[in-house]
């Protein structure tokens, strides 16, 4: 179980439980703060609060072994090689991943350049899952997607979230928040949630 | 040894020269000349003063006056280094780091010279500890202040690709990789090309100025030889030390990235 409690980064001030195997949409206005909130769960930013994952203080382990548990992806996933396998420490192993999302299999070897937004999108959630992390926090992870490739991720996050994976997923879809959610969150302009049931 | 002993009013006709560049660009509304003329006055009484101040220097053969001739060398340095950089770093940072990186290279490669090779008697003695510092110290301060601008100038452009590495649980020096090495070649690049290019594009001042002054040509590129291999050296160590520590500064001790700690030059 994830707990969050008086985590505090800028004007965000939020506490909130997710348990194993739970999806949790977060909802907002552009720039209230959800990818700031994303980002200080997984300790990408200065923040304040205490955060624990199954009861363990994220403070208790090293920031990189604490975003392998809980690893944030970002809407426009970064590159930091040309190439596309070169992200993968095992590409053959995230290739039936790479298929199922719609890429093709050839695709390894390509530049990262010659791979449209929404197929560099996929890519990088297949290569957040390949990490296997016990909480995904996800930022708009289909906001450049068709409505084929949106029904693929959602069908494979279900499949996650089904053994045992959280999720938290920043969505400005309403019906997709509802589809993926057991529980909604909405933040507010002061930096609170609201929760609400889909 | 003998050279051509030079008076003052030697430089007058060669000083035209500079006039010269004056009125083209007074011409062809360069608008150049004031900034020429502000450098020329300062060049012209920067070297008279380092003139009679090492003129001092060596009459006195004091530790404490060369160290503190020294100290005020790399003290200028660093603020050249400040004064070349877009995006600085915060606080005392910002000359600190330059500073002490620029007197532990060009400080450990000077004494190395000092007390291995060239053993002057006494080993301080500014005649020999002074004007190699400043040749080091002008190299290094190169690689350094390129070092660290292309550090931070790609830490800002390269931010998705480093956040992403962190986000996956990379460590701070995972994710900077790629960044170290592009501003540790930049740093490099300069003294490569001065190797590459000595002896066949360009005579050295330091060379030149020994055949002029008598030393024998081959006697000139043994000291030009071991100037260039200490300035390798000193811009090795000097570009390594201030890339890995503007990289600690610039992210902090739960690997983040901290572009918060660059400011940016008016």
């Amino acid at each position: 179980m994830l707990t969050v409690r008086a985590l505090k980064r800028l004007h965000i001030s939020v506490s909130f439980d997710l348990q194993d195997g739970e999806c949790v949409a977060l909802q907002g206005p552009s720039g209230v703060g959800k990818t700031q909130l994303l980002r200080s769960i997984a300790d990408l930013d200065p923040n304040e609060g205490m955060v624990k994952l199954d009861g363990t203080l994220r403070e208790a382990m090293p920031a990189p072994a604490w975003r392998k548990r809980v690893t944030y992806l970002a809407a426009e996933p970064g590159w930091w090689s040309d190439i596309v396998q070169d992200h993968f420490s095992g590409w053959d192993d995230a290739l039936p991943l790479v298929t199922r999302l719609g890429l093709p299999r050839s695709c390894g070897p390509w530049p990262i350049q010659r791979l449209s937004t929404g197929e560099r999108q996929r890519l990088g959630l297949v290569r957040a899952l390949m990490l296997r992390s016990r909480v995904l926090l996800l930022d708009e992870p289909t906001s450049a997607l068709d409505s084929a490739s949106t029904a693929a991720v959602e069908s494979l996050i279900a499949e996650r979230i089904s053994n045992g994976t959280s999720v938290v997923w920043s969505t400005h879809d309403n019906a997709q928040a509802r589809r993926v959610g057991s529980r909604v969150f909405v933040m507010n302009a002061d930096g609170g949630i609201e929760e609400n049931r889909p | 040894m003998s050279y051509i002993h030079l008076a003052y009013g030697d430089l007058v006709l060669p000083a035209l020269l500079v006039v010269m560049d004056g009125a083209l660009s007074l011409a062809l509304r360069l608008k150049l000349e004031k900034q020429l003329a502000i450098a020329t006055v300062r060049m012209v009484l920067q070297l008279i003063l380092v003139g009679y101040v090492l003129t001092f220097l060596f009459a006195v053969v004091s530790p404490l006056w060369t160290a503190l001739a020294a100290v005020a060398m790399v003290l200028f340095a660093s603020r050249e280094i400040v004064a070349r950089q877009k995006r600085r770093l915060p606080g005392i940072w910002s000359y600190g780091l330059g500073a002490g990186c620029m007197l532990l290279a060009a400080g450990t490669v000077t004494m190395f010279a000092l007390l291995t090779e060239l053993r002057p008697d006494p080993w301080y003695h500014p005649r020999y500890a002074l004007p190699l510092l400043g040749m080091i110290l002008g190299n290094t301060m190169t690689g350094i202040s390129l070092g660290l601008d292309v550090l931070t100038n790609s830490l800002v452009r390269e931010r998705a690709a480093v956040e992403a590495c962190l986000a996956l649980g990379g460590t701070r020096y995972q994710a900077l990789l790629p960044v170290l090495r592009d501003a540790l070649r930049s740093g490099f690049t300069p003294i490569m090309n001065s190797m590459a290019a000595i002896g066949l594009v360009s005579l050295p001042g330091m060379m030149t100025g020994q055949i002029l002054a008598g030393v024998e040509p081959i006697d000139a590129v043994k000291y030009q030889l071991l100037i260039m291999f200490l300035i390798a050296g000193g811009t090795g160590l000097g570009t390594l030390a201030a890339v890995t520590g503007g990289a600690r500064l610039l992210t902090d001790h739960r690997h983040r990235l901290r572009l918060d700690r660059i400011l940016t030059a008016e």
